[in-house]
């Protein structure tokens, strides 16, 4: 008994520090900018570069766009899914899973020969073009999560009880999805909308192939440039990080039903989901 | 389905979802499944043109010329030293970070779960790996230059107060290991998320009744735990490998070109910085394709030889 | 001579105390049981026994060795869970060919060993299934010999019927039972169920807040009761508030009604005491028997297949009693009044 209490002391205090010590250190290191001295040059710095803000911006934006792509393709697809057509639940479960498995250097090769200057759909010759493709790569990137969390959501619900009680009562179709499994989908839309968010936000791939002012490439080009930006953007970027998986736990334990799930489930989309 | 797949979703799951009654049969019920198949349409689309297409179109690429006729030469192409080598690299790096990470994570979710640590101790764990499974990429590079890069505090702290300077003994950051030391901040804590609740799933009562049948702790552990816990493991770990496989960014933001891993050579090569043979491209992505799958079909197998047992 | 001692054993988790003062002493070979409701510390005292908990004070020996500080996988005890415990990844026949391996026996022994273990069963068909593809109550079998396998010195059965169906509820505790006899290893059952101790066991250990209430044959337990709360947790019982009338005649009043009791009562003229009488004492047939009466106005009768329990009220007091069932034999109407006989013996006073 006390061995092994021991050794799992062990054990957490070495990940702990792991985990902790680039933090700090690059907390740290971010704070070195002027010479012999403690300082948050190197953010005045971040902040004072236009393209820092724009890029930001623009990946807000995309990954924004990007979340409202897969919402409105998952949630009704999940929801239709369950209610009709439950034998092909493994189909649509193995395609929204294969953006974990296939790199995403391979599907953004894919979008640029497909949707290439010769192609018969040349998306990626004008530049609204080349932004349609980046937020439909975001949200093909995003779908394993927001399916994910949208299903469990549907689990928990029990929509198919939900819209026949709702049927039994008169209401029709849309009444039944826009004030009756919305509402109740919410904090399970929510919390697959921020890990989109956290996922596309800082993406570099997709960005720097189809030559978009995202914040990935930016943060790459700082990376060239600079020695303590990186740092505080590194610092920054996971802040929003944080900020983005406190905002999903919120929001996911906020609702009857959510809260019911393990403490630390709504970080873990990929977790099984309790059999018991 | 996949490694993904099966890790995401427990067999009682699929089960109750396909014991769904179907529909009242009827007379109505041709209608009703027609109308049923265009509530997919928009998922199918965009699966299609977004996903399946793209795939298929590399695939396909891989075995024609720039000319589009027919062609092993790509395939070929592929077993020269650059790109042999690239993709060994690849492999390597994939295993031995999916390797540390599934190790590592293993200890730390036994010890979160059975260490018998304050329960808060596990909700942090669990909390910060969330986020550090997300916290990949470039602000992960940016993190680790900063902490042990050759100015990195860690790196100038242990050379002021021990006299010791990790990179005159032959640490690197930008080398292989730097690189599988970067990737376990990301992977460590994808193996504990996924992980912790298979270890959940360990029932007391089975320690019990190998611990009254006079079994130590080492042989619950080799004869019933670990076997019992063998899929999840394994699952886990190709999750990793792919995970680590397909890992650009991170690669990039530290070593730039220098380190070629195959999705540093495909970037090279759609960026044109490499002479540019398109159909060559194919075949890269093919051969990344190629890897995914075989780690797929190699878990199912490999699953169904340690899963007799499960229903 | 007991070959299960356990002396003055309490158990305590910071404040809070399970088990207090416990003593028993198991003979060889007999079978005994612990019944108790939830939360009486009959769970702690096996997993005790076992060696899953410490004590906090006191001892436990098995034959005539001390082992209150042994490890679990010293004690040689066999343990049935509850909830089968089987190991998922082993089939029938590994899983009871286990307790064997990690002793390192020989190939041959464990072989002919499982082979006995599983013909004693009779599942000896299905040694190479997976616990998934089996009944729960083929699994607790399999459980029972894999406990059994490696030649323990006591069995512990950590309520191994409650998660199953009723018939087959029945059907394995006579089997277990008829295992022990056969083997006669000496055996505690912790069970919630009165009926299960009841028919199974030598004696009965009535426990109550993390003591032993009661210890005796389930003879004893279910005719004389020692305390209220054995009374009223073994067996159906009506408890009945009465007057004394005068404590050395031994004469109570139920409502105006007169009854005159076997014994004397240490209470005096005008106290309430509790008296306790089994459903099944007495009868309302004509040329019933007993040397006391009752009489009561019927409030309910209830149809339960091979008896009838109907409630009468008397005074303030509401009776029920219990008859068989006869095709010739109509329940007494709602309303009416009828006559209860049974014998004074019947009635026990209870002390708390």
């Amino acid at each position: 008994m006390k061995i092994s209490r021991i050794v799992s002391l062990v054990i957490v205090l070495i990940a702990a520090s792991y985990f902790l010590v680039p933090l700090y250190a690059t907390f740290q290191f971010s704070l070195q900018m002027l010479r012999g001295q403690w300082s948050f040059q190197a953010y005045r710095s971040v902040f004072a570069d236009p393209n820092f803000l724009s890029t930001l911006s623009y990946s807000a934006v995309t990954s924004l766009v990007a979340i409202l792509i897969s919402t409105l393709i998952v949630v009704p697809t999940t929801y239709w899914v369950r209610l009709k057509m439950p034998r092909v639940k493994p189909v649509v479960e193995f395609i929204t899973l294969l953006p974990l498995i296939i790199p995403p250097i391979v599907i953004v090769f894919g979008y640029l020969r497909l949707y290439g200057s010769d192609s018969l759909l040349p998306l990626t010759v004008s530049s609204a073009g080349t932004n349609l493709m980046l937020v439909i790569g975001y949200a093909t990137l995003s779908l394993p999560y927001v399916f994910r969390s949208v299903d469990n959501g549907m689990q928990t619900l029990d929509i198919r009880t939900l819209t026949e009680a709702a049927e039994s009562l008169g209401a029709n179709r849309s009444t039944i999805i826009f004030r009756v499994i919305l509402p109740n989908l919410r904090a399970a839309i929510v919390s697959g909308a921020f890990l989109t968010f956290s996922i596309s936000f800082g993406e570099f791939v997709f960005a720097s192939l189809l030559n978009r002012p995202a914040f990935g490439p930016y943060l790459v080009q700082i990376g060239q440039d600079r020695a303590y930006e990186p740092a505080a953007l590194a610092v920054l970027s996971f802040a929003l990080t944080w900020a983005c998986m406190v905002l999903m736990q919120i929001f996911a334990n906020a609702k009857p039903g959510a809260s019911r799930r393990r403490r630390g489930a709504a970080f873990n989309p990929l977790a099984r989901r309790k059999t018991a | 389905m996949t490694v993904a797949d099966d890790l995401l979703n427990p067999p009682s799951q699929g089960g109750s979802a396909r014991s769904a009654p179907a529909g009242l049969p009827g007379a109505k019920a041709p209608r009703r499944a027609n109308w049923a198949w265009l509530g997919l349409l928009p998922f199918a689309l965009f699966a299609a043109f977004f996903l399946i297409l793209p795939i298929v179109y590399l695939v396909t690429g891989a075995f024609q010329t720039p000319e589009g006729t027919f062609t092993f030469d790509n395939l070929i192409a592929l077993t020269g030293p650059a790109i042999l080598g690239s993709y060994w690299l690849s492999i390597k790096l994939s295993l031995v970070s999916a390797l540390l990470g599934a190790a590592a994570g293993l200890l730390l979710s036994w010890a979160l779960v059975l260490g018998g640590l304050p329960r808060w101790v596990r909700g942090a764990f669990i909390t910060f790996s969330g986020v550090a499974s997300n916290f990949a990429g470039i602000p992960l590079a940016f993190a680790f230059i900063a902490t042990i890069g050759r100015l990195g505090i860690v790196t100038v702290l242990v050379r002021e107060l021990f006299g010791f300077n990790i990179y005159g003994a032959g640490f690197n950051l930008f080398s292989f290991w730097g690189l599988a030391l970067t990737y376990l901040y990301f992977q460590l804590p994808l193996m504990v998320l996924i992980i912790t609740p298979a270890l959940d799933g360990l029932k007391t009562e089975w320690r019990e009744a190998a611990e009254s049948l006079g079994a130590s702790h080492a042989q619950y552990w080799r004869m019933v735990a670990l076997p019992v816990l063998s899929p999840s493991i394994l699952g886990c770990f190709l999750l990793l490998f792919a995970n680590a496989f397909g890992t650009l960014a991170t690669v990039y933001a530290l070593t730039g070109s220098q380190f070629d891993v195959v999705p540093i050579m495909l970037f090279a090569q759609i960026r044109g910085n490499v002479l540019y043979n398109p159909n060559l491209g194919y075949a890269l992505a093919l051969g990344m394709i190629l890897i995914a799958g075989l780690s797929n079909v190699l878990y199912l197998v490999l699953r169904s030889r340690a899963e007799r047992w499960r229903a | 001579m007991s070959f299960l001692t356990i002396a003055k054993a309490s158990k305590s988790y910071g404040a809070t105390t399970v088990v207090r003062d416990f003593d028993l002493a198991v003979g060889k070979g007999e079978f005994i049981s612990f019944l108790g409701p939830s939360g009486c510390g009959k769970t702690t005292v096996l997993r005790m026994i076992a060696g899953f908990e410490t004590p906090s004070a006191g001892h436990i020996s098995i034959d005539s060795r001390d082992v209150t500080l042994t490890a679990p996988n010293r004690r040689r005890i066999g343990m049935v869970f509850q909830a089968y415990a089987l190991f998922p990844n082993m089939t029938v026949a590994e899983n009871v060919a286990f307790g064997l391996k990690v002793a390192g026996a020989d190939r041959a022994t464990i072989e002919a060993r499982v082979k006995d273990m599983l013909a004693l069963i009779h599942l000896e068909h299905l040694a190479e299934r997976y616990p998934y593809q089996m009944s729960g109550g083929q699994q607790q079998r399999v459980a029972l010999a894999r406990a059994l396998a490696p030649k323990p010195q006591v069995l512990l059965l950590d309520e191994p019927l409650s998660a199953l169906d009723a018939k087959i509820r029945v059907s394995l505790r006579e089997e277990i039972r008829a295992i022990q006899k056969q083997l006669g290893i000496t055996t505690v059952f912790v069970t919630h169920d009165q009926e299960e101790a009841l028919s199974i066991s030598d004696r009965i250990v009535v426990m109550n807040g993390g003591r032993a209430d009661q210890i005796g044959t389930p003879f004893e337990i279910y005719n004389r009761p020692a305390t209220r709360f054995v009374a009223s947790f073994v067996g159906t019982l009506n408890l009945i508030d009465v007057t004394v009338a005068d404590p050395a005649a031994g004469t109570v009043k139920i409502g105006e009604q007169i009854v005159t009791l076997k014994e004397v009562l240490a209470a005096s003229s005008g106290e309430t005491v509790t008296l306790a009488l089994r459903p099944e004492s007495g009868s309302i047939l004509d040329g019933a028997r007993g040397d006391t009466a009752l009489t009561g106005e019927v409030v309910s009768s209830n149809f339960l297949g091979s008896v009838v329990r109907t409630r009468m009220r008397v005074g303030e007091s509401l009776i029920s009693f219990d008859m068989f069932n006869s095709p010739g034999f109509a329940p007494p109407a709602l309303g009416e009044r009828v006559t209860l006989r049974f014998s004074a013996a019947d009635l026990l006073v209870l002390r708390d």
